[in-house]
């Protein structure tokens, strides 16, 4: 038994929220929290990775909320998901990501008015049992996926033990294409 | 899964020489803890325990470990499992350690005299004076069914421990 050859479980679907072409050669999943500072360091990481890499890495979030360490995080992931019913996954996951000392629920209805949402249906997802049920799933898959903290990155399926600096993230993604 | 009688595994696939191997009755032990009292081993006898060994308190890799098996709980719950972690800190630096961190489970004290847990595991680190990253499934019956030893600075993750939990035959009269 090897725990360091933690893979992707189960690997990426049609319902993650993804980001580039379907068929890139390379897809980055990152399992993260959006109260953790280290995610938002990773946040802008991601951003020039994919700069660098455009057109050639598919990227894909999944929530690892660390609920006992930050109180804000699963309801953070949850107004994701809520905007991600309204088709705007990636706009919501940046607002947070940019605004990580804002989190409380009165906040995360100012970032849903923020990227124009609409109000009570924002509201009434963010509440939504289904919508838990969608974070804790996330999570779940990465307790299975070896996820032992957060950020945690998957490239093609496999646990990146490395750094997460742009270099090594680029080596990385270059290394598997 | 390691089989019975052989080594805990460590990441490199090379086999760890000293820590007991699956298949070992998992030695008692009594150290002071978090809780209000000392806690022996042998109590949770009748139930699966995970006894997660660590370098030290408040190291940065050691937080994510364990703030992830504090997530994870009622996972491990439900297999009516118990999670204790144990390092040569103090039950005093425990204490400050767990309520700084909010752990729901125990963190023992393997400090007089210091590590002979660990070592009487096989997994103390003479060089460092603190135990490997090691971790134990222990079943009902107080034997060793599953370790592991990661290598330096790796957090292992708790995939490996559910995979082991999920291989424990359901003991009679456990509560679903």
């Amino acid at each position: 038994m090897s725990v360091a050859q933690a893979t992707l479980t189960p690997p990426v679907t049609a319902d993650d929220h993804l980001l580039g072409p379907d068929n890139a050669a390379v897809t980055l999943v990152e399992y993260g929290d959006y109260e953790c500072s280290h995610c938002g360091r990773a946040h802008a990481i991601v951003h020039e990775v994919l700069r660098h890499r455009e057109g050639q890495v598919r990227f894909g979030f999944r929530h690892f909320p660390l609920a006992r360490s930050h109180p804000h995080a699963k309801q953070a992931a949850a107004a994701a998901e809520a905007a991600a019913a309204q088709s705007q996954f990636w706009a919501m996951h940046e607002r947070l990501f940019t605004h990580q000392d804002r989190l409380d629920e009165a906040s995360l209805i100012a970032h849903a008015a923020a990227i124009g949402l609409a109000a009570d249906q924002f509201a009434q997802d963010l509440g939504h049992e289904t919508t838990a049920e969608r974070v804790q799933a996330d999570f779940l898959s990465g307790v299975r996926s070896g996820v032992n903290g957060t950020p945690t990155f998957f490239i093609n399926d496999r646990r990146h033990d490395a750094a997460w600096d742009v270099a090594s993230l680029l080596a990385a993604i270059d290394a598997a294409s | 899964m390691t089989n019975a009688n052989q080594p805990a595994s460590s990441a490199n696939g090379t086999a760890s020489t000293t820590a007991l191997a699956a298949g070992t009755a998992a030695p008692d032990f009594t150290l002071n803890s978090t809780l209000d009292k000392p806690l022996a081993l042998s109590e949770y006898r009748g139930r699966p325990v995970i006894l997660a060994f660590y370098p030290a308190d408040w190291s940065p890799t050691c937080g994510d470990q364990l703030a992830l098996y504090n997530e994870v709980l009622p996972e491990f719950q439900r297999h009516d499992a118990r999670l204790i972690g144990i390092s040569v800190d103090g039950k005093w630096c425990h204490k400050a350690y767990a309520e700084a961190r909010n752990f729901r489970f125990p963190l023992l004290a393997d400090f007089e005299p210091k590590g002979e847990i660990a070592r009487t595991y096989g997994v103390y680190h003479a060089k460092n004076g603190t135990s490997e990253r090691a971790l134990f499934v222990i079943d009902g019956d107080g034997v060793i069914r599953w370790g592991y030893v990661a290598p330096a600075g790796v957090n292992p993750g708790a995939d490996g421990i559910l995979t082991a939990l999920e291989a424990l035959p359901v003991a009679a009269g456990a509560r679903s």
